[in-house]
Formats: C-alpha cells, sequence, structure tokens
C-alpha cells in the first residue's frame, strides 16, 4: 500500500515537475519575444471591432464595465459594442439604457438562454473584422484592445488573442491568494501561446477574427464553457491562439468560498466535459502543444490535487484515528506528554520531500514571473502562502464534485453563479 | 483546416532529460542522508555495545562490590534514543531495507544482553526491578499498537520497570531462542514478566492487578527518572 502509494506520487510529482520545467525553459528560450507595447501604440490599420457583453442581472457592476469599454483608445467609428441582456430579472435593462444614445453602444434585449445565446445574438448582427465579449464583471485596460491588434497585424495567422486578467483592488485573502493565481496563469498562458497550446480564449476580452466563427460557427453551450470550447474548436482546426500579456483585463473575483466553488465548479466540469467532447484530440501529435502537453497536464492536476487530498485526509484521519486508541488504552494522561529534543536524525529525508521542495520552488518561479508579467513588480508577495494554503484545502472539493457532477451530467449555470455572485 | 506549428520534439526530450536529473539528484540525496542515519545509528549501537561490555566486565571483576558504581551505568539514555532512531527509520528507509533489518537484530542482541546484565545485577545487588519481555509484530496487529501504549504508559508510572521489546517475526537465533524458553505464541502480542507468559492484550489495570510489586517502584514524580528506562523499539510501541 505504502510503496503504491510513494509511486503513484513520483508519478504525479515528476509529470508536476515537467511541466513547471517545460515552462521555465520556454520562458528561457522566448523571453526576449515577450513584447511589451508603448501606451502611445499604433496600428498600421484600425478595424471594425465588436465587442459583445452579455449580461444577466448585472445592475450594480455593466455601468463600469462598459465605461471602461467606451474609454478605449480606439477610433470611435471602428468598436461598436453589444451589451445583450439576457432575460435580466433585475433592474439592468433599465441600468443600461444610460448608453441608449451612444453610437457605439448596440442595446439588445432577448429571453434568458445562457450566456453563448446573448453573445451569438450579437454575433449575428455584426459584420466586423474582429469580434470579442467582455464579461460584466470585468473592465478593460484602455490600450488593451490596440496592444491585442498589435498581434494579429503582425502575424496574419494569427486568429484569436487573449489577454491577461488581473484581479481587480483584490480586498480579502481569498482575492488576494485568486491575485497570486491569476497572475501566475498570465505566465503560463503566454507560454502556452508561444507554443500554440492554449486551451481556453477567457470570455474576459477575448479577440477573434470574425472568420474564426464564420468558418467554424457561433458558440456552444459548452457545459457553460464556452469559452473553452472555442479554443478547442479552434486548436483542432489548426487555428493560431496567441496571448497578449500586456493587455489587462481587471476582473472582480469571488469574495467568499462558496462563490470560488461555484465559479470553479462550473470551470473545472467544463474542462472535464469539454474535454470528453474532444478526446479524439488527446496525444495526437497532428493537434500539436494542446493535445500532447496542455489537456494531459490538465487532467493530471485534477488527478493530482484529488490523489494527494484524499492521502492527507486519510493520514488524518488515521492521525486521529490512533489518538482515539490510545485515549481509549491509557487515558487522557499519556497523550499530552512531550518530550522533543531537536535531532537532525528525525529530519525526513524521503526522496519525495526534496522533489516537493523542487515543486514549490518552480511555482514561486512561475508566480514570480507571472506577477513581473502582469503587475511589473519583482519580489515575493505573502500572498503566495494564501494561495497555497487556500487552493490545497478547497480547491479538491470542487474537483471532485466536478467529477461528480461530469458522471451524473449535473451542469453548473452561469446564470446561478450570477445570482449566488449577487 | 489550418495547420499547427510543427511540435517541438526537441524541446520535450531536453525537458525529460533535465526533470530526470532532478528526480535522480533527489533520489541520490535522499540515499546520501538515509546512509548518514543509518551510519549514526551504527555509531550509537557500538557505543552502547562498547558500554555494556565494559559493565560487563566491571561487573564480573568487582562481584558485589560493584553493585553502586555499575547499577548506574548500565542503561545509557542513547538506548532510548536508539528505539526512537530504528521506528523511524523502519517508517522512513523501509522495514525490510537490510540495512534496518540488520541494526534491528543488533538492536534486539544488545536488548538481550542488557535484560540479562540487568537481572545478574537485580538478582544480586537486591534492586527493585521488574522486566518485561514483549513481543509484537509489525503487521496486522492492532493489539499490539494497544499493548504499546500501555508499556509506554507504564514505563512513565514505574522508572525501574524495564521493557524490552522484541519483533516476534524478526529472523535471528537469539528471539527464537527466547520464544522458545518462555514458550511465546504466536496470539501477540504477548508479555513475559519474571518468566510468566500472558499472551493478548493486557491493559493497564490487569499488569497493575497481576504484579502489585510494581508499587513498589512507583516513580518518585522528579523528571529525572525517565532517562533510566528503557524504550521499546518498534512503533508498535512507545509511539
Amino acid at each position: 500500500m505504502g510503496s503504491a502509494y510513494t509511486i503513484i506520487f513520483y508519478v504525479f510529482c515528476f509529470i508536476s515537475v515537467y511541466v513547471q520545467i517545460f515552462f521555465l525553459v520556454t520562458f528561457l528560450e522566448k523571453k526576449r519575444h515577450i513584447v511589451h507595447n508603448p501606451d502611445n501604440l499604433d496600428l498600421n490599420y484600425y478595424p471594425t471591432v465588436t465587442i459583445a457583453v452579455p449580461i444577466y442581472n448585472e445592475e450594480t457592476t455593466i455601468i463600469k464595465t462598459v465605461k471602461s469599454l467606451l474609454s478605449l483608445d480606439y477610433p470611435k467609428d471602428k468598436i461598436k459594442i453589444y451589451i445583450v441582456d439576457d432575460g435580466s430579472k433585475d433592474n439592468t435593462w433599465n441600468v443600461i439604457q444610460e448608453f441608449k444614445d451612444n453610437q457605439c453602444v448596440v442595446l439588445l434585449k432577448k429571453e434568458n438562454g445562457g450566456k453563448h445565446t446573448a453573445v451569438n445574438l450579437a454575433l449575428e448582427k455584426t459584420s466586423s473584422e474582429f469580434f470579442g465579449c467582455l464579461d460584466s464583471d470585468s473592465m478593460v485596460h484602455p490600450q488593451s484592445l490596440k496592444r491585442i491588434l498589435k498581434y494579429f497585424e503582425k502575424d496574419p495567422q494569427t486568429m484569436a488573442v487573449a489577454p491577461s486578467i488581473v484581479v481587480f483592488n483584490p480586498k480579502n485573502i481569498l482575492q488576494h491568494a485568486q491575485s497570486i493565481e491569476y497572475d501566475m496563469s498570465i505566465y503560463t498562458k503566454k507560454m502556452l501561446g508561444f507554443m500554440g497550446g492554449i486551451h481556453v480564449a477567457p470570455g474576459p476580452f477575448s479577440i477573434f477574427r470574425k472568420k474564426v466563427f464564420d468558418d467554424l460557427g457561433p458558440y456552444h453551450k459548452a457545459h457553460n464553457t464556452e469559452d473553452q470550447e472555442i479554443a478547442l474548436r479552434m486548436q483542432e482546426h489548426g487555428y493560431k491562439i496567441d496571448h497578449c500579456p500586456d493587455a489587462y483585463v481587471y476582473t472582480n473575483t469571488p469574495n467568499s468560498v462558496a462563490k470560488l466553488y461555484r465559479q470553479r465548479l462550473r470551470w473545472i466540469y467544463g474542462f472535464i466535459k469539454n474535454l470528453i467532447d474532444y478526446r479524439r484530440m488527446l496525444f495526437r501529435k497532428e493537434y500539436g502543444t494542446v493535445a500532447l502537453f496542455t489537456l494531459p497536464s490538465g487532467i493530471v492536476s485534477i488527478v493530482g490535487v484529488i490523489f494527494l487530498f484524499v492521502n492527507v485526509v486519510g493520514n488524518i484521519i488515521k492521525f486521529i484515528y490512533n489518538k482515539i486508541v490510545q485515549i481509549q488504552t491509557v487515558g487522557f494522561g499519556h497523550i499530552f506528554t512531550f518530550h522533543y529534543k531537536f535531532d537532525w536524525f528525525f529530519l525526513n529525508t524521503k526522496a519525495v520531500l526534496f522533489l516537493t521542495i523542487i515543486l514549490y520552488i518552480l511555482v514561486i518561479i512561475s508566480v514570480m514571473i507571472g506577477r513581473k508579467m502582469a503587475e511589473g513588480k519583482s519580489g515575493f508577495s505573502i500572498s503566495f502562502f494564501y494561495f497555497i494554503i487556500i487552493y490545497s484545502v478547497i480547491a479538491p472539493f470542487w474537483m471532485l464534485r466536478a467529477i461528480y457532477n461530469a458522471i451524473i451530467s449535473k451542469e453548473s449555470s452561469w446564470t446561478l453563479e450570477r445570482k449566488v455572485a449577487k | 483546416m489550418h495547420q499547427h506549428e510543427p511540435n517541438d520534439w526537441k524541446k520535450y526530450i531536453i525537458v525529460l532529460f533535465i526533470t530526470t536529473t532532478i528526480f535522480v539528484i533527489g533520489l541520490w540525496l535522499s540515499n546520501y542522508f538515509g546512509n548518514k542515519k543509518i551510519d549514526q545509528i551504527k555509531s550509537i549501537e557500538s557505543k552502547i555495545s562498547l558500554d555494556l561490555m565494559s559493565s560487563e566486565t566491571q561487573f564480573n571483576l568487582l562481584q558485589e562490590q560493584s553493585c553502586k558504581d555499575v547499577s548506574g551505568t548500565i542503561l545509557s539514555s542513547e538506548l532510548n534514543t536508539l528505539a526512537d532512531k530504528i521506528s523511524y527509520s523502519e517508517n522512513n528507509i523501509g522495514a525490510k531495507n537490510v540495512d534496518v533489518i540488520s541494526l534491528k537484530k543488533y538492536y534486539s542482541l544488545l536488548e538481550i544482553k542488557d535484560y540479562l546484565l540487568m537481572k545478574k545485577i537485580t538478582d544480586r545487588c537486591g534492586e527493585k526491578s521488574i522486566f518485561i519481555l514483549y513481543f509484537y509484530k509489525n503487521d496486522k496487529c492492532d493489539d499490539c499498537t494497544k499493548q504499546g501504549y500501555v508499556l509506554t504508559s507504564l514505563r512513565e508510572t514505574y522508572p525501574n520497570l524495564r521493557v524490552y521489546s522484541f519483533d516476534y517475526n524478526l529472523d535471528i537465533s537469539a528471539i527464537k531462542a527466547m520464544i522458545s524458553i518462555y514458550k511465546v505464541p504466536d496470539n501477540l502480542p504477548a508479555i513475559v514478566i519474571n518468566g510468566k507468559v500472558y499472551s493478548g492484550f493486557q491493559t493497564i489495570e490487569e499488569i497493575e492487578k497481576t504484579f502489585p510489586e510494581l508499587e513498589s517502584i512507583k516513580a518518585p514524580d522528579t523528571p529525572q527518572a525517565k532517562t533510566t528506562t528503557t524504550k521499546t523499539t518498534t512503533k508498535k510501541a512507545g509511539q
């Protein structure tokens, strides 16, 4: 039993170290290609762009989101913002009337049908050269659009560009922990971009050539993770997705464990279900990095986290059980006798420990590079500990639940998440 | 369909090489420190062996006159830490590791030697000591775990209680000889007190009831009392 556990642990550890080294090698190889655009960036040509903002019960946040879009440094006659009310039950529709006279804004209202239906409505109505959407919990940096479009200008093969999502104004420990995670994902996403392995074109402000939808069709429901599905569909057809590290999108993140749990449940559930839908791509070399690296490492991370969690919980239960047996056998008197004298002999020197330390060091490096890319800050942040502790404890729950839900095919609702997020 | 960029196989292999190198270094470091720990146990064992031989020789030379000098030096406190370290090594280096088994065998021999010498000293010098030989097994023996708690607890209450623990399945002739002499059954745990075998789990109360003379060696409430006790050498006892 012990040795089987050790072997499984080594396998997970090996793959995790492999993934981190892969990112690091890519970073060292490509770091000169990570472009930081100036604020006065000019494009040779300003194409027409449509941004869809699907909303459902967003009366408190929608104004900021739309205002940030209106503040984009981009010719006003080249940009259209479609605000699509997906059957809100609150005052959202009235709130957005503030923009009804703005030439850049189009207001649409429809029956509730899910986020993908709202975005597709905008997609139907537009003939712009570029299309993107922005979730109503996010705001864009004024230069983001131009910076993203520069990528399309440089490489005609690029079909979609994902932005860098940064946590907006983190207040509590949970949000600081998420901030670390988002920073790290900026780094990993850029590296995946270099390798052609991006598997999500995030809802907040990923920009596509409209041709993508003309060729491959509109968004699908895709288990409420349409942003994962469209990226996988593109990868399946060899459409290049890149990442622009300095196209910042500021997003409001869940401020409670319950909200974070719901959001991640949807993400992981969507990942599993989309993975099942696109399982034909797995390990097929003709689909490139996404099939050989991104999706397999996603699977390993879910299984690995659950494996570790089950093991840790098992050890805790075993410890408690032993203490109970001890108390039943000899009473309380000897439980708390503790004679401690430091001796290096009792330091754990198992290979597992060294490898875990190396893995943590690699993760810390990822976070530090991500922070540098996202916020221009170097050095170590205390939030890293929040991230490690909080995610170690709660991530296994949403992963386990997502697997369970995937087995019984119980979907998490986007609109329900919105209701809860209020 | 557009074409994906060609897979960078070279990078996959380079990363595999780097990761493997890291793993080999990790395993090597673990092995290096494991060997250091085994060396440390060996050195403690040889020191204890030397101490025992010295005491034995001194005792034989001086006979009764040596009671005062010898009794204080027999049980080096290092025997306690040695038990802890062997138990820890069983868990962390491996209970089936050849070096660990060999160290455990040697430790068992030291225990037997200590037991024989202490018995002699007790007989000749009139020391109030009670000896418990404790036989356990490491696998599938929940009662052995409980018995370990009981004996650890008793040792703390009665400092002159000498508990010597032996792995019933350890392949060493001296232990087999003791099993044969005391007719220890394989229904473990089993304890031998003053030559009499008690098979199966024994509670504190049962042991105290069977041996009222334990009361006479009860600990004065001083912390130093603990340093003169032996320690059971397995995870099944003393943890």
